[in-house]
């Protein structure tokens, strides 16, 4: 078992946000945590990342704590070592290049640079023409792919997207989805996709629908 | 961090050139303070070394020393050579060095003077012997070097203390010989031509008594009784004195080159009225009131100290009275700095000034406006500071959401933090070295534009450590500067900041 969320629970000023989910994930697997605005999906998967601390239960990935009501967690070194994290608004730096913003990733994860992962990663997402344009300078396309080669190149066992085709369209959610699958495949890695974006339903072979803060399938 | 830093320094080119900008401005002023003020401190107390006091003629305190120590001003006039026996004679005094200016070689001043001079600044030959006979000269290191005068080499100064754009040779008749140079002293005698007084008085037709020195055979072509009664050299080219004595401005004495014209303005003389009494060269290029030259030495100018009536001096075809321009002077002990300044200033026409007390003076007038313009520039860098700092506060809102990405993405919080200190650093340490290489250009500008800089020696390129601290305080300045951002960046919680942005 790779990821485990056992029993996690948070509200904000007494308001439920999550209660009691529970879900695993074998390595590697992927699925769908599906759900409308307001659910508490970037909550949980703040939780899952270790960026928060939830109110009850706990969160291991690969045997390690991430995220525990009782503070024992270490997320932030869990999530350098194995997440690799494609955020909805993508947050590429601007001050960089997009090849720098790859090996920025990768030093800070990985702690070295991995030049030839990164030029094959950009490659591969065809994005390699622009490796020395600006995040302003990337079409919204690019910039998509630039954000999933960034989560790529720290070489994750865990990847995690937040709403990667919110911005979509038909053709374009389809790519990704695609391409997302692939590549955790290829990578050997598990893949979360927190969206609420029903089209990408029938890519997953599993989805974990989200419900007033309960996973309810 | 450091290349991300910089990536966002570039990103916002225009607001990081200006506090550059502003904080180079600071650093520029005050390391062009330090270094003019550390030099020329320096210059001023390695100059003086082992001069107690200066007896010159009545005047300025600070024109004697500044004249006589330093050599950038024009001398108070002339004492007479008596006086340097009075000293030599007295027990508190070690050593009187003679000093005779008045003319000068491509601006490099011809100090009369004798051995002990040499003993004063401890100079040593490089190549050569010391003067001895008449015309004989010795160059400071960096006349050597700048005139690329060699050993045997001849030159003929020229009329005043400082060089004469006019091209006046008034000594055509004087060619000095070179026979030794100095080894680099690195003091203000590196800039001197050394000659005997003795030479300086035949120069400037001078009678004297030849036991002052060996001034033998120094009146080789009798020129300088062609000039009794007037200043020998008040004279353009026309007046070329070497054979022939061709006046091209029509001037022509051909008879025993006697100026006997001249001799009917002995008593105008005595009234420094040198342009209407000696200007046979129907141009100004001899105006002693535009070259400061009244004081030559020896001249008998009217401004000697220690002649009751000055149209004595040249009252005879003999001559003139020997006169030196100053005296240094080196106590034997104590109680001559207590004594002999009273002395002088009391009991005779002369005046005596401690180059310690004239140099503080001096800083004392400066010190002022270094000062004013000392907190101007701190507040320049102070602005400098001030404008890092708003500059981060507004990076860090706008960029909350990349540096928080940073900590998701696995940087600790020291590492955010630093990377804010970063910027502020880097853009201090660019403007310090930016301020500090224009400051030091500057200076080599300066010294090209303006000779009395370079005469006072003052160098581009000479580091001290509070030049290090100033700039290490510059950066500090930084530092300070974006500490408030950082830890701003330090607090921020990244999944809140993600959530918001």
């Amino acid at each position: 078992m790779q990821l485990s969320v056992e029993g996690v629970g948070l509200s904000y000023d007494g308001q439920p946000v999550l209660s009691d989910v529970n879900f695993s994930l074998e390595a590697p697997e992927s699925a769908l945590l599906l759900g409308p605005s307001g659910s508490g999906k970037s909550s949980l998967l703040n939780i899952i990342c270790g960026l928060q601390t939830p109110d009850s239960g706990s969160v291991t990935f690969a045997g390690k704590v991430v995220s525990a009501a009782d503070g024992s967690a270490n997320g932030d070194e869990v999530r350098r070592q194995s997440m690799g994290i494609i955020f909805q608004t993508l947050r590429l730096v601007s001050a960089l290049t997009l090849r720098a913003n790859l090996l920025l990733a990768q030093k800070l994860q990985t702690g070295s640079h991995d030049t030839v992962l990164v030029d094959t990663t950009l490659d591969q997402l065809d994005i390699a023409h622009r490796a020395e344009a600006r995040p302003f300078e990337l079409s919204q396309g690019e910039a998509q792919r630039a954000a999933i080669a960034r989560a790529l190149v720290v070489r994750p066992s865990l990847l995690i997207a937040d709403e990667p085709t919110s911005a979509l369209d038909a053709v374009n959610t389809e790519k990704v989805a695609n391409l997302l699958l692939d590549l955790a495949k290829e990578a050997g890695a598990s893949l979360l996709v927190a969206t609420h974006d029903d089209r990408l339903k029938p890519y997953f072979t599993r989805t974990l629908a989200l419900e007033n803060g309960q996973i309810v399938s | 961090m450091i290349s991300l830093a910089i990536a966002y320094l570039r990103d916002r080119p225009l607001t990081t050139a200006l506090n550059i900008l502003l904080l180079a401005i600071a650093v520029a002023m005050l390391v062009l303070l330090l270094q003019v003020g550390s030099q020329a401190s320096e210059r001023f107390e390695r100059d003086a070394r082992g001069v107690d006091l200066v007896v010159g003629a009545k005047g300025s305190p600070l024109q004697l020393i500044l004249s006589s120590v330093f050599h950038v001003d024009q001398p108070t006039g002339n004492v007479p050579y008596s006086s340097l026996e009075l000293l030599r004679r007295d027990p508190a005094v070690a050593r009187a060095v003679p000093l005779a200016l008045g003319d000068n070689f491509e601006g490099y001043r011809i100090v009369g003077t004798d051995e002990t001079f040499s003993d004063l600044y401890n100079t040593e030959l490089a190549e050569g012997r010391s003067f001895g006979a008449p015309l004989e000269a010795v160059l400071g290191a960096s006349v050597a070097a700048q005139t690329g005068a060699g050993l045997g080499q001849k030159f003929v100064g020229s009329h005043g203390l400082e060089e004469d754009e006019s091209g006046d040779q008034g000594h055509d008749h004087a060619a000095f010989e070179t026979v030794g140079i100095l080894a680099p002293t690195g003091t203000v005698v590196d800039r001197l031509i050394l000659t005997s007084y003795e030479t300086v008085w035949d120069v400037h037709g001078i009678d004297h008594d030849h036991d002052h020195g060996d001034g033998e055979a120094h009146d080789e072509d009798g020129d300088h009784h062609d000039h009794d009664g007037e200043d020998g050299h008040d004279h353009e080219e026309g007046h070329d004195h070497e054979e022939g004595h061709d006046h091209e401005d029509g001037h022509d004495h051909e008879d025993g080159h006697e100026h006997e014209d001249h001799d009917s303005h002995e008593d105008a003389a005595d009234e420094h009225d040198h342009d209407e009494g000696h200007d046979h060269a129907e141009d100004d290029g001899h105006d002693h009131g535009d070259d400061g030259a009244d004081h030559e030495v020896g001249v008998g100018n009217g401004n000697s100290a220690g002649s009751a009536n000055p149209a004595i001096l040249q009252a005879e075809g003999s001559g003139l009275e020997p006169e030196l321009t100053a005296l240094l002077v080196t106590y034997r002990n104590a109680s001559g700095a207590i004594r002999i300044p009273s002395l002088i200033n009391r009991q005779t026409e002369m005046q005596s000034a401690v180059p310690a007390t004239e140099t503080a003076r001096l800083l004392e007038l400066l010190g002022a406006s270094i000062d004013g313009i000392r907190l101007f520039a701190w507040l320049l860098a102070l602005t400098g500071g001030i404008a890092i700092f708003v500059a981060l506060l507004n990076m860090v809102r706008t960029r909350e959401g990349d540096l928080a990405l940073l900590r998701v993405m696995g940087a600790s919080r020291v590492q955010v933090f630093a990377t804010v200190v970063m910027e502020g650093v880097i853009t201090a340490a660019l403007g310090a070295v930016l301020g500090w290489l224009a400051a030091h250009v500057l200076i080599i500008w300066a010294r090209a534009s303006f000779p009395t800089l370079a005469d006072l020696g003052l160098q581009a390129w000479k580091f001290g450590s509070a030049e290090v601290l100033l700039l290490l305080t510059v950066l500090a300045i930084g530092a300070l500067a974006s500490i408030i951002p950082a830890w701003r960046v330090y607090n921020a919680d990244p999944a809140r900041v993600l959530a918001r942005s």
